[in-house]
């Protein structure tokens, strides 16, 4: 005789309920695909289909005129080379501005961690803060002083100014993961005879994967998504892709080529897009310990 | 710089002093730089920022001591209200909404669901792209006339007229939506961890104790939940003052002053309207607000881990 | 018919059995044990008996009436768990009037019922209290309240004392045991400390890999293991387990055990055994407990099972209360247990006196005793 199923865990039983709950699930997927979807869709048509069609409707002729403009004709402000230069400048920026920080932010969690001394709480308690605060307050004087060393508009600025207000954060994830390592191997390398670098190449390193990746990715994201920064501290042929996004989208001369911004847009998110859907799990896991307690 | 060979225990003594001074010191000088930087650049930086907020600067920086002149002049000004009205409304709804949503979320993913996986990575997405990505997709879905509007009318709802984008009043809820469409993932994503982190055996027991599914959630997960709850709201809070790409990439800060947030209102009081210290004081209030938030929760969360 | 019935009760995990056909029976007032090795299916059947988790086969039975298509709340069952599982954000009152709560009984009534419970447990003066700032054992009281509270027909215990520190293991035991002795109630009672399940117990199921091993009361358990891994598991330390071989038959039949450059141990057979079943020859595994192999001092003088062997002596391990002595025989640890006194060197060589009435018989190939 099959005994029943009872139900294990709220919410278990009746299919009516199963039936529900899937189709809000649904529902909801097709409210967040949708912006992406139109996007999309939008890259692809002529600029007739975009006025005298449905936004959602696919494309009739699909083109792919609107990404080679997005590309390389677009107007960025006053020059209509397309948006390829400042893709390159993100790149630039992007690069050593994640490698920097995040090995900073490497050696420094494992100071605060392993090579406790007092006021390590103090002094981890500062950086953190630091990265909470809105960047409105620091934005004068970086601008001044970007100004002073002669790198006030360049991708070199950025890139600084990226190391510095990027050190809050991976300081925090190793800070955090190396917390969980356990000490006594430190101090077995030490009585071997290894000394603070060794340990540090040795031992601490190789067991560090996950949150280099989580680290690297988190950085990444933020980066190359970063909009305030970029607008203030640099200009003209000099912007991050971000910025250009946003200059050609708002572009105001002549007819709106909405083709043409939607697939500027997706070049735009494609990296961070692409990042997130091969290694989304390593993504949540940065989100998640930037904003709770690791 | 670290001595790596084994000394010989008869070395020990001898050179204990220097060595002990050696190893003590390395680590501290190489988190050095790393510290002077943050306590330079955020520190100083806010610092000066005050200091600015102090002084008639204009165009450019001017280092003479003049007192609240700035905030006087802050307080008076019609935008500044604007922007605070707009925060008020956003911030709240923003937290709400994100919380709610994606609290409802977690819990239907937590139903034991086939395609777990997929949903999580569509409902997260959103959280990799730009703002300024955000702004220019959701300007164009809610493009009066091109947008969602016609689309609607084509369906046959010709009535429907969705104009809150060039509409002074409503534009600030346009700026809720994109905001909310972005962050619910992320609120979902550490509901679903706290979900998953509660013990079964209480589950169980609920079961025997003959709850239902809703006195369940209600009487007893959700509360388990109170800390999640708290972060959640904490960071979107922090994410809501912080606001700035979004709107630029939406509204551009419009209609007129229509969705003037203290970010963009900061900005363009320093870098177009040469206002220099009425923008630093600006930053200072919006500083001071993250503060209050910040600072209570960072101490509580660094003295637990002390015990 | 007895309280509690499951018949024939099976569950199937994909593809693998995990309750293989399960047969027991309680009375009523009775505390049945479920003792077993982690993974033997202990806590699945309680979960089953529960309503927690399903079931491919069978049928289960409480007070006559089949419970299997009932929802847990409906079985008129409670339970209590290893971990206690107490409502962190609810009052220790909260938390034992919660199931009343559910079910609809007025405030007058659940606050009355609370204050009962409460003082026979003599946690009263925690009612106010959240779960976090109690101790173990007084969370443990708590869940113990819960379910009491409730007065249900069956209670399910699933390894309440796990988590408990020694000492006070020993202490809730007692509590356990005084409970059960005070209401009267029916308990099933999971756990794999087979001296709580030997304590606890007036009916004991040991089980293995979701398989019945045996069924009955501790005395039987302990002193006619079913087979084998009955045997080995309860009792510690565990039953000396030889090989041995029978030599001669019916009336001059006795078991040779062989030891490693010496002269076997031979003794007789034991009186558990019908000597006429036996066949020269025939392989054997010789189950005696450590208790029954003492010094001859302190053998049982009245008993006429007694054989005297001399045994090389390896280890000794005075132990407070008795001293343990290990000897080898069939290329095995033998341990006996002597008294505290006993003048025993290792490497000595002493009369080890074997109580045969306490000696069981099992077949090597199907490890079941022998009748």
């Amino acid at each position: 005789m099959r005994a029943d199923a009872t139900a294990v865990g709220p919410g278990g039983g009746g299919a009516l309920g199963r039936a529900f709950i899937y189709g809000l699930l649904l529902v909801f997927a097709v409210i967040f695909l949708m912006p992406l979807f139109v996007m999309l869709v939008t890259s692809f048509k002529t600029l007739d289909e975009v006025h005298n069609g449905n936004m959602l409707a696919l494309p009739q002729h699909w083109t792919i005129a609107p990404w080679l403009d997005a590309w390389g004709r677009a107007c960025v402000g006053l020059s209509c080379n397309g948006i390829a230069g400042y893709f390159g400048n993100s790149i630039e920026m992007v690069v050593p501005a994640v490698a920097v920080s995040t090995l900073l932010g490497a050696v420094n969690g494992y100071v605060l961690t392993k090579w406790r001394f007092p006021g390590h709480k103090l002094v981890f308690g500062l950086m953190l803060f630091g990265c909470f605060i809105p960047f409105q307050a620091v934005l004068i004087p970086m601008a001044r002083v970007l100004g002073l060393l002669g790198i006030g508009n360049s991708i070199l600025g950025l890139i600084l100014t990226h190391i510095v207000y990027g050190l809050g954060f991976t300081t925090l994830f190793f800070r955090n993961y190396y917390e969980a390592f356990p000490t006594e191997l430190v101090r077995a390398a030490q009585i071997d005879g290894a000394g603070f670098w060794q340990i540090f190449r040795r031992i601490l390193l190789p067991a560090s994967g996950p949150i280099i990746i989580v680290t690297v990715i988190f950085q990444f994201t933020n980066i190359w998504n970063d909009f305030l920064f970029g607008s203030s501290f640099t200009s003209g042929a000099n912007v991050p892709m971000t910025v250009a996004l946003n200059n050609l989208v708002n572009t105001s001369t002549g007819v709106r080529q909405y083709n043409v911004d939607m697939a500027a847009a997706i070049i735009a998110a494609g990296p961070t897009l692409l990042v997130y859907i091969v290694a989304g799990r390593y993504f949540v896991r940065g989100l998640m310990a930037g904003a709770v307690k690791g | 710089m670290s001595s790596t060979t084994a000394i010989s225990p008869a070395a020990i003594p001898r050179q204990r002093g220097a060595r002990v001074q050696l190893a003590d010191l390395l680590p501290r000088l190489v988190l050095a730089p790393s510290f002077a930087i943050v306590l330079v650049f955020v520190y100083g930086f806010i610092l000066w920022t005050i200091y600015l907020s102090l002084t008639p600067s204009r165009m450019m920086p001017v280092y003479r001591l003049t007192g609240f002149d700035a905030y006087h002049r802050l307080w008076l000004l019609p935008n500044w209200y604007m922007a605070l009205r707009n925060i008020a409304i956003f911030g709240c709804l923003y937290v709400v909404f994100c919380t709610g949503l994606g609290l409802l979320l977690a819990i239907l993913l937590d139903q034991r669901i086939r395609a777990e996986g997929a949903l999580r990575t569509i409902y997260l997405y959103p959280m990799a792209i730009s703002f300024i990505v955000t702004g220019t997709a959701w300007k164009w879905f809610l493009n009066p006339g091109l947008g969602l509007e016609k689309t609607l009318h084509a369906w046959g709802w010709t009535s429907f007229h969705f104009d809150w984008l060039i509409n002074t009043h409503m534009a600030i809820y346009t700026v809720v939506m994109a905001g909310v469409w972005q962050a619910t993932g992320f609120c979902m994503a550490m509901f679903l961890a706290g979900l998953r982190g509660i013990d079964g055996e209480i589950l169980r027991a609920a079961q025997i104790d003959g709850a239902s599914a809703i006195a369940t959630y209600r009487r007893i997960v959700i509360p388990m939940l109170r800390p999640v709850f708290l972060s959640a709201v904490i960071v979107l809070a922090h994410m809501a003052i912080k606001s700035y790409d979004l709107v630029i990439a939406l509204t551009g800060g419009g209609p007129g002053n229509a969705t003037e947030l203290p970010s963009t209102f900061m900005y363009s009081y320093t870098f177009t309207r040469n206002e220099m210290s009425v923008g630093a004081a600006s930053a200072v209030m919006m500083l001071m607000t993250i503060a209050a938030i910040i600072v209570p929760y960072l101490y509580s969360e660094l003295r637990e881990r002390a015990r | 018919m007895a309280f509690l019935e499951i018949s024939g009760l099976r569950k199937r995990y994909h593809n693998l059995e995990v309750l293989k056909g399960i047969d027991l029976e309680l009375e009523k007032g009775g505390f049945l044990v479920l003792v077993g090795p982690s993974g033997c299916g202990k806590s699945t059947l309680l979960n089953t008996i529960a309503g927690l988790e399903a079931f491919s086969e069978g049928e289960i039975r409480i007070d006559g009436e089949v419970v299997n298509q009932l929802r847990p709340s409906k079985r008129d069952i409670a339970m209590v768990f290893q971990s206690y599982a107490l409502y962190p954000n609810m009052t220790v009152a909260q938390n034992i009037g919660f199931g009343m709560e559910m079910r609809g009984v007025p405030k007058p009534q659940r606050e009355a019922a609370i204050q009962r419970v409460a003082g026979m447990l003599q946690i009263s003066h925690l009612l106010g209290r959240r779960p976090s700032q109690l101790s173990g054992g007084q969370r443990q009281r708590v869940a113990m309240g819960r379910a009491l509270v409730r007065d249900p027909r069956v209670f399910l215990f699933d390894e309440p004392l796990s988590n408990l520190d020694a000492k006070l293991r020993v202490d809730m035991r007692t509590e356990i045991k005084k409970l059960h002795a005070a209401t009267g109630k029916t308990i099933v009672y999971v756990t794999h400390d087979q001296v709580e399940a030997m304590t606890l117990g007036t009916k004991i199921a040991v089980l293995k890999e979701g398989a019945l091993q045996q069924v009955g009361t501790p005395a039987e358990v302990y002193n006619r293991p079913a087979n084998l891994f009955v045997a080995d598991f309860m009792g510690s330390p565990a039953m000396n387990l030889l090989p041995a071989q029978v030599t001669g038959s019916n009336g001059t039949a006795a078991l040779t055990v062989a030891r490693d450059g010496g002269a076997p141990i031979v003794l007789r057979i034991p009186p558990s055994v019908a000597a006429a079943r036996l066949a020269p020859g025939q392989p054997v595994i010789l189950g005696i407990r450590p208790e029954a192999i003492t010094d001859p001092a302190g053998a049982d003088r009245n008993s006429p099972w007694i054989d005297v062997q001399e045994a090389h002596v390896e280890i000794v391990e005075p132990a407070g209360s008795d001293t343990y002595v290990v000897t080898r025989a069939a290329d095995k640890e033998v341990i006996a247990r002597m008294r505290a006194d006993a003048e025993v060197r290792p490497g000595s060589r002493i009369p080890f006196a074997f109580d045969l009435a306490k000696a069981v018989l099992f077949d090597p190939g199907s490890g079941q005793r022998l009748a």
